[in-house]
């Protein structure tokens, strides 16, 4: 029911909204929860497992019952839902249902501060106010539209806010966010702020924590039941939401705090039928003025049951029963400690307060307030000011203690804590929103847990979406009283993780979604690639043209075409994604000479050399074809994959290991254009692109490289490289020629562009391994067959692991190829190779796998390259190929198929 | 995510930088020389301590330079750090 006066919401502005299809109204500055609850909606989606009626608790954040989607928003908390006018919103038991983004933008900020102070309420802003005095960077977060935290839910705000609010906007050097939520706490002072829709990266040099504290709900029989709700929030939907959630109201308190429910009801006009208090003394002062008001307060007295079918209806006590429509219960508060112990400070028991205290800070951070156990408003304010005067005077600006308001200091008197009831243990909730009894806690610790996070993972109390905020402590109250310890902080509690709150993946992700998930890197002759409806494929963050169909070809037509053209006519690729690093300085041969298993001291200026990398373990690392441009100056290449591994491999060398050599690295990729021109045609194009480079095999022989000028004016690095074994040559030029020169190669008669496919054909028709396909980091140059580039003369990285006792085992892995004996059957990679007739039983003896496996052109039939133990030796032999139900066999042979003698290399 | 002081750049996010791994583990000087069970220490035994550690970073985001420091292995705390 709305009250007819007061308030912070906006009467003028009312608002439309459909709670599970029916339409309601309600006002500006309303939650969802309370338009529900003024619109006599208390009762929400039935509890997940046991069906079992619920209603709206609590008031924020804390809340476990009150799930909703919302606009195609799933899983959040009526009480946490701004209304807006036209909301959607259905009531979920559990879970919700995503719906597609829909064009929503989510958005991330990255942000530096002196002190974020974590908290507006009062001791939050009073540290606000105290820090930016002295023109430190001052950013405060508070999770609600308004500043003020618990101040909010008084009958009157404290005027102080709003000038401490004026005050602060009006600091240039302020910053303060409202609807924002910090809910990780992470290393160096790093915080993650979610605003809506805007996720804040948010770096502190100190941080203030300001997260105030949660009620705690009571454990006794039927205490889910609609109607049972938080005393303070009650106590914030009479004042702030003018909304009464009752008209007869009991109280259960163990505490202070709900005196004040009790008082603000009364004067909102609910009749309140009794204060039962747990303690045996009643603070005198209290029970007064409740007398004053009419209201019974009955000391040492505790709910034992709450009595109705869908909402409550009374109360039984130890002797007697209560009838009332609303209880509001207050079993102590537990200051909101999550944040701080995400930040790895530790906690202490405080048997006084009856709750688990910030300890000792890891970080630097401060907490105070409420979230400190500190619950009084002018001791609040008080310490708020302190530490915000402390952090900036720490970070090296003037703090100042702040006007605080004139407030009457009151001597609280303890709690007295109660963590179970005599009753029935299977009625008594302990997680309202996992379901989860002092029944289910029982049989964890009878089943011999005595952990905490034993029995949280046992019966999912505290794994909800809420993550047990009213429900970790009161567990842990159970526990410990069935273990017949005194209290929880002989148990300690579980571990706090981020998120504190909720938050959607699609924060998390903000704009790095679809085309930006990646970077995607194209060469300068892409458009001509997309112009000729070339398939990609990505390499790395490269996309790399597949093949380049015609009409009516799928890719093995397309592949076997352009496999034909580059080994009896002329194929071009686009070859601009291998990495290029140009390796400068008087000691760069040296280098490379121990970078290399191969030697590159000696190679002279116009020559280039194929070479293979390992890593200190002698594994291949990398390989590719080094040109000495100068007598200090190398231009290497190195895997399209590789370029930024073998860059960081080369400094960290350098650096860390060989700082006296003379040696600079530069990455040159984008700089240059690459087009590989292969074929036996192919000296014919190039010496009519080239015109002035003499092309004949006596002047321009196999690994070397003329620089020159193209027909059209473009100057050219032209290289004689071959990954196919046909006579081929690389031209390479700037980069941003390499459409035009591309266009130019073209223009000739009868070229056919290939791509990664032809090309992967090509080369393993050869034998040539792709590092990375062929090896897997367990491969060495010897395994490989390649022991012709593994030098014994000199010393490089890898090369006394090469004779390590596992390097030199006669089973080691050898690189061999496969023909299957039935030369339509392509193997799939991947493929394992077992021995012949051995028993299908598992576990299968291993040989090997297939590593590489095409359809040849050139062959006419399927081949493959395969990894396989002691390959070499077994030249000839045939291995069997399990492929779901069926065996293939196929026959270990050489790997190089075709142009063994490697006749075809000069044209 | 740590905040690490790049000795050349001052501090930057972690995400800048790349871990090195224990410093002071020298590429030995004769490789040829020693035993398999000393070239396997060298490959493979590294200190795993709680507490200050020596290790080598990279700032390969930004000046893509080598620097050695300490840090506590329990609190992620950079205690010493140095060019």
């Amino acid at each position: 029911m709305r009250l007819p006066t007061g308030g912070r919401i906006d009467r003028a502005t009312t608002l439309r909204f459909t709670l599970d299809g029916v339409e309601r109204t309600g006002f500006a500055g309303d939650t969802l929860a309370s338009a529900m609850l003024a619109g006599g909606v208390l009762a929400v989606a039935p509890s997940l497992y046991q069906r079992r009626p619920r209603g709206i608790v609590t008031a924020g954040v804390e809340e476990p019952n009150a799930l909703v989607q919302v606009d195609g928003e799933p899983s959040l908390t009526a009480t946490t839902v701004e209304l807006v006018d036209g909301l959607t919103a259905s009531t979920v038991s559990g879970v919700g249902r995503l719906s597609p983004l829909d064009g929503q933008v989510h958005d991330k900020k990255y942000v530096h501060t002196d002190v974020l102070v974590i908290g507006g309420g009062p001791a939050g802003l009073a540290a606000a106010l105290a820090a930016s005095a002295g023109g430190a960077r001052v950013m405060l977060v508070d999770d609600q539209p308004s500043l003020g935290g618990s101040l909010l839910s008084d009958v009157t705000v404290l005027p102080w806010v709003s000038s401490a609010v004026a005050d602060l906007s009006a600091r240039p050097e302020v910053r303060v966010l409202t609807r924002a939520t910090a809910f990780g706490y992470y290393d160096s002072n790093y915080v993650l702020v979610a605003q809506k829709r805007r996720l804040w990266h948010v770096r502190a040099r100190r941080v203030v924590l300001a997260t105030g504290a949660h009620e705690r709900p009571l454990v006794f029989e039927d205490n889910d039941l609609p109607g049972i709700m938080s005393a303070s929030a009650v106590r914030t939907y009479v004042n702030r939401y003018a909304v009464l959630p009752g008209r007869r109201v009991v109280v259960q308190t163990t505490n202070d705090s709900a005196y004040e429910t009790a008082f603000d009801l009364t004067s909102a006009g609910a009749r309140v039928v009794s204060i039962l208090d747990t303690r045996l003394e009643p603070p005198a002062d209290l029970v007064a003025r409740a007398t004053e008001l009419g209201i019974e307060v009955r000391a040492d007295r505790l709910v034992r049951r709450a009595q109705g079918s869908s909402r409550i209806t009374a109360v039984s006590t130890q002797d007697y029963d209560l009838g009332c429509d609303l209880l509001a219960v207050s079993g102590g508060w537990s200051p909101v400690v999550h944040l701080f112990s995400q930040s790895r400070g530790t906690l202490r028991w405080d048997n006084t307060l009856a709750a688990f205290m910030p300890d000792t800070a890891t970080q630097a951070n401060r907490v105070v307030g409420a979230a400190n156990g500190v619950y009084g408003l002018a001791e609040a304010l008080a310490e708020g000011a302190a530490a915000g005067s402390e952090a900036a005077s720490l970070v090296g600006f003037p703090g100042a203690e702040p006007e605080l308001p004139p407030v009457a200091s009151r001597e609280a008197t303890p709690p007295r804590p109660v963590w179970q009831v005599p009753s029935d243990p299977a009625r008594c909730f302990v997680d309202l929103q996992r379901d989860a009894t002092v029944a289910d806690v029982l049989r964890a610790t009878g089943a011999g847990m005595r952990s905490p996070e034993h029995v949280k993972r046992y019966t999912t109390i505290g794994t909800g979406a809420d993550q047990g905020r009213t429900s970790n402590i009161p567990a842990l109250g159970v526990i410990a009283a069935a273990l017949g310890l005194s209290s929880p902080g002989e148990l300690g509690t579980t571990t706090f993780r981020a998120p504190y709150a909720p938050v959607s993946f699609a924060l998390m992700a903000g704009r790095n979604r679809g085309a930006l998930h990646d970077p995607v890197r194209t060469t300068p002759i892409h458009p001509w690639h997309v112009e000729a409806g070339a398939v990609f494929e990505d390499v790395g963050q490269w996309k790399r043209p597949r093949f380049y169909p015609r009409a009516g070809e799928d890719m093995d037509a397309a592949v076997l075409r352009e496999c034909h053209a580059a080994r009896t006519g002329v194929g071009v690729q686009d070859a601009s994604t291998l990495g290029k690093i140009e390796v400068v300085g008087a000691d760069a041969g040296e280098f490379l000479n121990r970078m290399y298993t191969n030697a590159f001291k000696k190679l002279p200026i116009g020559s280039a050399r194929y070479g293979m990398m390992c890593g200190p373990d002698g594994m291949v690392l990398d390989d590719g074809v080094t040109m000495r441009l100068a007598e200090d100056r190398f231009s290497v290449t190195t895997t399209t994959g590789g370029a930024a591994k073998v860059l960081d491999w080369f400094e960290e060398w350098a650096q860390t290991e060989w700082p006296t050599l003379d040696v600079t690295f530069t990455s040159v990729t984008e700089q240059w254009s690459t087009i590989a021109v292969v074929g036996p045609r192919s000296r014919a194009v190039v010496g009519r692109l080239a015109p002035s480079l003499d092309v004949s095999n006596e002047a321009f022989p196999f690994m070397t490289f003329r620089n020159t000028v193209l027909h059209n004016g473009i100057p050219a690095r032209i290289a004689r490289i071959s990954f196919s074994g046909e006579l081929a040559y690389e031209v390479n030029v700037a980069s941003w020629y390499g459409l035009a020169t591309w266009r130019a190669v073209l223009a000739e008669d009868d070229i056919t562009p290939y791509g990664t496919e032809a090309m992967h054909v090509l080369r393993a028709e050869k034998g040539f391994p792709i590092v990375g396909q062929d090896t897997d980091g367990t491969v060495t140059p010897h395994d490989l067959g390649m022991s012709w580039i593994v030098s014994t003369r000199k010393d490089f990285v890898g090369r006394r692991s090469l004779r390590r006792p596992d390097a030199v085992r006669p089973d080691r892995k050898h690189l061999v190829g496969l023909l299957p004996v039935d030369p339509t059957i392509v193997l799939p990679e991947g493929t394992q190779l077992i021995a012949q007739n051995v028993p299908l039983t598992p576990p299968v003896p291993m040989l090997g796998h297939v590593t590489s496996s095409y359809r040849s052109a050139a062959l006419g039939r399927g081949f493959a390259l395969a990894l396989v133990k002691g390959g070499r030796t077994r030249i000839g032999e045939t291995v069997v190929a399990p492929l779901g139900d069926t065996l293939i066999e196929a026959t270990i042979t050489e790997p190089v198929f075709y142009d063994k003698e490697g006749a075809r290399r000069d044209g | 995510m740590l905040l690490i002081r790049c000795p050349w750049c001052g501090e930057r996010e972690e995400t800048e930088f790349h871990y090195g791994g224990q410093a002071h583990v020298a590429y030995p000087a004769d490789p040829e020389a020693l035993s398999d069970q000393e070239w396997a220490e060298y490959l493979f035994f590294r200190d795993n301590p709680k507490g200050a550690f020596t290790e080598r970073w990279v700032h390969s985001s930004g000046c893509r330079r080598w620097f050695n420091a300490v840090r506590d292995t329990a609190t992620s705390e950079f205690i010493v750090e140095g060019r």
